[in-house]
């Protein structure tokens, strides 16, 4: 490693916090080799354990690598030679300079998601700055003024999805009002052998490539004998009329990737020791490209104490969703002599990754099967469950253009803001801060052509939704599923601001032609969203679309709105369900250029927004 | 028509194209791709059955493509069809392309010319439907619609009927062809994807000439009505 500044800790994964500020080196290995476990266990842990880095100056280089996750080897893209690239653990209040070189024959960049920094360091090229050229180093230099669990991947191309993206823990200047003896990172993460740019063509050209669990003839005669002919017909009717399918969950599902667990597969098995008594601190960082990730440890209870690397009124759990760049921090107390397996699975039951939680390196849990795939409900598609119910509904009115759209006068207002603040509606109505929106949903004229295949007109709101695959988990398995309701900021709410306007966003796309959009215009078409710095602004995100979209504003907030003024937890990256709603607050503090997108890598190029705050 | 130009043409299409698009730099959602189908490669077994291919090509972007459509089938040196259009494509609705472009038909002789207005895409309950209607010199007319669907047996195995229907506006007795409905053939294909990309298949395809057409094919001793059993392949890249 060319970096000699930084103390190297290889041992991240297995510090506790007594030994946190170990250097590695011999007097490293004689402690560790002191701990009450087998010697070859060490050898296994210290593989397994992601590389660390800490101090104030990070250097990192950006290289092409052969690696070898499937039985082929294939080229990724790193760094500093290591898949996830290495932990940067940061400190809240200290100044930071990561000089970062590019060594790929493209351009690079690298973004700290979640971190409240200058615009030019925010790493998105063509917003913040022009990217690193090949061959060319770029110093980022800011003051870290937060802590927590975060991350950091590169914002160029498709080079999220080759291995360009790595942890950061920032360690509270205060004392951490969560209490732990222990902690590990646990990076999910997609691989797929096929190159990025490959498999987005594929999906343009067929865009159920990767779906192999469609419908089939055999589901049908199941279904006809569970419940006759005319059900299944009524119930098939509205998707073979809308050209969709219920079995769409995942635009790239198992069949390409191998999902990663701290870069290891579910063959590799990663693996992680404690001890009788302790509390460990699992900071869990969803670094997919395309991947919602299901958590569970079975057998054990999860307390969930940070999201997104903000603290949060601890709750305790079975099971959480993880979109897209979403982190979740939380607490187990495993029992000695046991081992735990950390089982995610992807969303649309394709494939999953693991890991092992255990008091002694021999002990190797029982990996569960996977739950069901997900089947979509019409309340999916944003449509009111009441007509579908009674299979009587009038299909022409679901969006196939026949909706009376004249009436509905946005064109002078473009197509990116719906300000109803200023609509002509007399008085404006917003939602009270905390409680969401209470706007009407509108669609803009730009929402229909042959870019868009669905609006949904009637949309739930998602906020207390565990999401598809997850709601029956309750009843089923005795699961407790966080939901967004679950989460109530541990600090009392930052800007208690009413919002002084709304801004409504459509998630929009035509999955059958793989195009995606906002109000259904793409990025490169789209005008600049303008923020007035220092206002307290509402975005409410409608879902006109039926997958999941993890949103992810840079820059800023975004305060989710779980129904208490007082506790608003503040994320970075928002799950909007299928066919829904969601709406959170975000104070424009940030002077400058943002992004604004959508956080699956193949959604992106369109789904994208330039949010400029002056 | 006779002496329409296919080549100016297509270049002009393609010059249409690029400058529609591909002059502007950004976002880069919308690469410029290319996909070509062999949607049909297949053999009858019969040893006088003959060899027929229905291959498709486009290159473009999300909304306007330059697409190639060629189809022929060779039995003999005196029976044999290829046709080729040359088609801008254009996405007019969210499942819906339309079609503008040419049609020239190289065998059999003498070969016809025919402007195309043409729709393709997805109809409710997954029927991939392509309908043309052609416009030639000398008053002819013609319009072809096929629908096919798709069966998955398992997510691999997929049967998939498929239906063709000719439409003639007046009879061309140098290729017997007749007026009014000509010929209707229909077929079911059971294919493997050994990937997404590759799949081999076996069929039944039955065809009937009608009318006009019909008379003509008596009068020359061919047959009017026949159903083969077909070997072939679909392949994408």
């Amino acid at each position: 490693m060319s970096n000699t500044k930084n103390n190297l800790e290889s041992m991240s994964g297995l510090q506790d916090k007594g030994r946190r500020r170990f250097v590695l080196g011999a007097s490293a290995m004689l402690a560790l080799a002191a701990l009450p476990f087998p010697k070859n266990a060490f050898a296994k842990a210290i593989s397994e354990s992601l590389t660390q880095l800490s101090g104030k100056v990070f250097d990192l280089s950006i290289d092409y690598k052969t690696v070898n996750f499937t039985g082929k080897s294939a080229r990724a893209t790193v760094v500093n030679q290591v898949l996830p690239a290495p932990i940067l653990r940061w400190k809240e209040g200290e100044t930071v300079t990561l000089r970062v070189k590019n060594n790929l024959d493209e351009d690079s960049s690298i973004h700290w998601h979640g971190i409240i920094l200058p615009t030019e360091m925010d790493g998105v090229p063509g917003l913040s700055f022009d990217g690193i050229k090949p061959g060319e180093t770029f110093e980022y230099q800011f003051k870290v003024q937060q802590n927590g669990t975060y991350w950091y991947h590169s914002h160029s191309g498709f080079q999220e999805q080759t291995g360009v993206y790595g942890p950061i823990i920032i360690d509270p200047a205060e004392p951490d009002p969560v209490v732990y003896d222990r902690e590990y990172v646990v990076m999910l993460s997609d691989w797929s052998d096929t190159p990025p740019e490959k498999i987005y063509a594929n999906l343009k050209k067929q865009s159920t490539y990767y779906n192999y669990s469609e419908r089939t003839v055999s589901d049908l005669f199941t279904d006809i004998r569970k419940h006759g002919l005319i059900n299944t017909w009524k119930a098939r009717a509205m998707w073979n009329d809308m050209r969709m399918s219920d079995r769409d969950i995942s635009d790239v599902t198992g069949a390409a990737y191998t999902f990663l667990m701290n870069g290891k597969t579910p063959e590799q098995g990663w693996s992680a020791l404690f001890k009788q008594g302790e509390k460990v601190r699992l900071r869990f960082i969803n670094a997919a490209a395309m991947t919602i990730f299901d958590v569970r440890i079975p057998g054990l209870k999860m307390t969930v104490v940070a999201t997104d690397g903000q603290n949060v009124q601890p709750v305790e759990v079975d099971e959480f969703r993880m979109g897209v760049a979403e982190t979740y921090d939380v607490i187990v107390e495993p029992e000695e002599g046991n081992a735990y397996c950390i089982f995610a699975q992807n969303i649309d039951r394709t494939g999953f990754t693991t890991g092992n939680l255990t008091s002694d390196a021999h002990l190797v849990a029982a990996v569960p099967s996977m739950d069901p795939a997900p089947i979509l409900g019409h309340g999916d598609m944003g449509m009111s469950m009441e007509g579908m119910d009674h299979g009587d509904m009038d299909h022409g009115a679901m969006g196939h253009g026949s909706m009376d759209h004249g009436s509905m006068d946005h064109g002078p207002m473009g197509h990116v803001e719906m300000d109803h603040g200023s609509m002509a509606m007399g008085a404006p109505v917003l939602g009270l801060a905390g409680f969401g929106s209470t706007a009407e949903i509108k669609h803009a004229d730009a929402e229909y052509g042959p870019h868009i295949d669905m609006r949904a007109d009637a949309p739930q709101n998602g906020l207390h939704d565990p999401g598809i695959g997850l709601r029956n988990h309750q009843a089923e398995y005795n699961r407790k599923v966080l939901t967004y309701a679950d989460l109530k900021g541990l600090h009392p709410t930052y800007d208690k601001r009413q919002p002084s306007r709304e801004i409504q966003l459509h998630l929009t796309g035509n999955m059958h032609r793989y195009m995606w959009s906002i109000n259904g215009v793409r990025f490169e078409d789209a005008e600049p969203l303008v923020l007035e710095y220092g206002e307290r602004v509402r975005f409410t995100l409608v879902n006109d679309t039926m997958m999941t979209h993890p949103m992810h504003l840079h820059g800023m907030w975004s305060d989710l709105e779980t129904g208490d003024p007082d506790f608003i937890p503040r994320k970075h990256t928002v799950i909007v369900q299928p066919g829904s709603t969601i709406s959170y607050l975000v104070t424009a503090d940030a002077i400058g250029k943002w992004a604004y997108h959508c956080h699956l890598l193949y959604h992106m190029p369109g789904m994208f927004l330039k949010v400029v705050v002056r | 028509m006779k002496n329409i130009n296919v080549k100016g043409f297509t270049l002009s299409l393609i010059a249409a194209l690029f400058m529609s698009g591909f002059a502007q730099a950004g976002g880069g959602d919308d690469p410029l791709l290319t996909k070509v189908m062999f949607d049909e490669v297949e053999r009858g077994v019969g040893s006088n059955d003959p060899t027929s291919f229905n291959i498709q090509a486009w290159v473009g972007k999300d909304i306007n493509k330059f697409w190639l459509k060629t189809k022929g089938e060779y039995e003999d040196a005196d029976d044999k069809e290829l046709e080729i259009q040359a088609l801008y494509s254009r996405a007019i609705a969210p499942y819906w392309d339309a079609q503008i472009g040419v049609r020239v038909d190289l065998e059999p002789s003498p070969s016809r010319s025919w402007a195309v207005l043409g729709l393709q895409g997805l109809a409710p309950y997954f029927f991939e439907i392509d309908a043309a209607l052609f416009i030639g010199d000398e008053g002819r007319t013609a319009m072809r619609v096929s629908a096919e669907y798709e069966m998955l047996l398992t997510q691999k195995l997929i049967l998939s009927p498929e239906v063709k229907v000719n439409f003639y506006g007046q009879n061309d007795a140098d290729l017997g062809i007749g007026s009014g409905l000509s010929d209707l053939s229909t077929g079911l294909r059971l294919r493997y994807e050994i990937k997404r990309e590759f799949a081999p298949y076996i069929g039944v395809e039955w065809a009937r000439k009608f009318g006009n057409t019909a008379e003509f094919a008596r009068n020359e001793g061919k047959k009017v009505e026949g159903t083969q059993v077909v070997i072939g392949l679909k392949a994408w890249f």
